[in-house]
């Protein structure tokens, strides 16, 4: 069971296939798989459709991608910031499902959990409603929701073992948990490697069993909107 | 005179009681935190974080470390990280006491509208249609009327919904007013607002 490869390219080696379906980790800049994203680009795949909470700015994160036409639909909460992103969806070559964060992250984690839909009162009454199944539970109505069940998984951490065994850093765990685990398979870029053992195995986030490939890589770790305030404020 | 935007989030700090959990929007309830006291409330940010802090000072900004609206901020010795699923599991649950947010219009039956501007780029919801949907108390901050003068008190709303019906209390520069039975209750007025003015910048049918 060899899960460390050797770069971003490799670990992608026969992952990738033109129109698959890729869960991405991340929120705005924060935590995506920065290098993972880069090796896509690089092979040239086609008609991707992306389930990610956004969808990068414009030369940063999936925004790459939109710059050389490799999506062909993202499925987000929040698309702001982009302005390519804007460009190719008002001229029609992008698709867009909007879907309310807290359902992506559900209909990622039910993915993953083997459940292919559940009721949620999220968006009941608003367009996000129209077209599902509505149902009743003690007076109070919800629509369904379904599953992502993702051909890969694409997510970054902060450390991990040999074994896959993940730990993230602060609010950089976001997506990238629910995302991992609804891919057929996951791909996980992590700052540092470390040795078996060297992990405490209570303080782990995502447990090894659903990470296939490691990389290892330095990382760029964009800033999107630096906000400070001053000492003499303090 | 109406109250301007430091008043009223200092209004909305006072729907807050000891030891809740809350989340506050973009725009005036972000101000809501700097009028809290010394209430002890615990602030969520949607994208996996209990006990946000305030900004960095400058030089210690951490990519790693970003609230909803993607800006940098800091933990507190209380804080907790988790994953979007959790984060929204306890807004959904019913968790997080109450969610202070801005709003374009709302409506005498408190449905809300806050995301979408047919015909104008659309960015998307992030976390609102959740929070609207799954918190104990959702409070709207926001102007009265628009920069035309037109009234976002509405008896319904025009644009596209966040929430059906979620809407408990609305807090703006002319005062507090409550969605009840039947329409809205006033509940308090800004210093110098009469109600005679408050009813004229109100589309909403106003009960007793």
């Amino acid at each position: 069971m060899k899960k460390i490869y050797a770069n971003a390219t490799e670990a992608l080696d026969g992952v990738l296939t033109d129109g698959m379906l890729i869960a991405a980790g991340g929120f705005g800049l924060c935590g995506i798989p920065e290098l993972l994203l880069d090796a896509i680009k690089e092979s040239g795949a086609q008609d991707l459709t992306f389930a990610s909470n956004n969808a990068g700015v414009d030369d940063f994160g999936i925004g790459i991608l939109l710059q050389t036409k490799q999506v062909k639909k993202m499925i987000s909460s929040y698309v702001g910031e982009n302005a390519e992103f804007m460009r190719q969806y008002l001229s029609g070559e992008l698709e867009l499902e909007f879907n309310p964060q807290g359902t992506l992250a559900e209909r990622m984690r039910a993915g993953g959990a083997g459940i292919p839909g559940f009721y949620t009162k999220t968006g009941v009454g608003t367009v996000i409603a129209e077209g599902k199944e509505h149902k009743e539970f003690k007076g109070e109505t919800y629509i369904m929701e379904e599953g992502i069940f993702a051909d890969l998984a694409i997510v970054k951490a902060w450390k991990a073992d040999d074994t896959g065994n993940l730990i993230f850093r602060k609010t950089a765990r976001n997506f990238n948990v629910p995302a991992a685990t609804c891919g057929k398979i996951c791909v996980a870029e992590v700052e540092e490697i470390v040795p078996r053992g060297s992990l405490d195995p209570d303080a782990i986030h995502l447990p090894g069993i659903y990470v296939n490939r490691i990389i290892q890589g330095d990382h760029e770790k964009r800033i999107e909107q630096r906000t400070t305030r001053k000492k003499e404020d303090a | 005179m109406p109250w301007d935007r430091n008043q009223m989030a200092a209004r909305a700090a006072e729907e807050l009681e000891d030891g809740m959990y809350v989340n506050l929007g973009i725009g005036i309830p972000t101000l809501v935190a700097n009028y809290v006291g010394d209430k002890d409330i615990t602030l969520q940010s949607e994208n996996g974080m209990l006990g946000m802090g305030p900004f960095p000072f400058e030089g210690e900004e951490d990519p790693d470390l970003i609230n909803a609206g993607k800006q940098t901020i800091t933990e507190l010795s209380r804080t907790s990280y988790f994953d979007s699923a959790t984060s929204f599991a306890m807004i959904r649950g019913g968790k997080i006491a109450a969610a202070i947010l801005g709003a374009m219009e709302v409506d005498e039956k408190g449905d809300l509208a806050n995301w979408m501007i047919p015909g104008k780029l659309v960015k998307g919801m992030g976390g609102a249609m959740d929070l609207v949907a799954g918190v104990g108390r959702v409070i709207v901050v926001m102007d009265h009327t628009n920069k035309h003068g037109d009234s976002k008190v509405l008896t319904e709303c025009t644009l596209p919904l966040t929430g059906k019906g979620v809407v408990d209390r609305i807090i703006t520069n002319l005062g507090v007013l409550d969605v009840v039975e039947g329409g809205l209750k006033i509940v308090e007025l800004a210093d110098g607002v009469s109600e005679d003015e408050m009813r004229v910048a109100t589309q909403a049918k106003i009960v007793d």
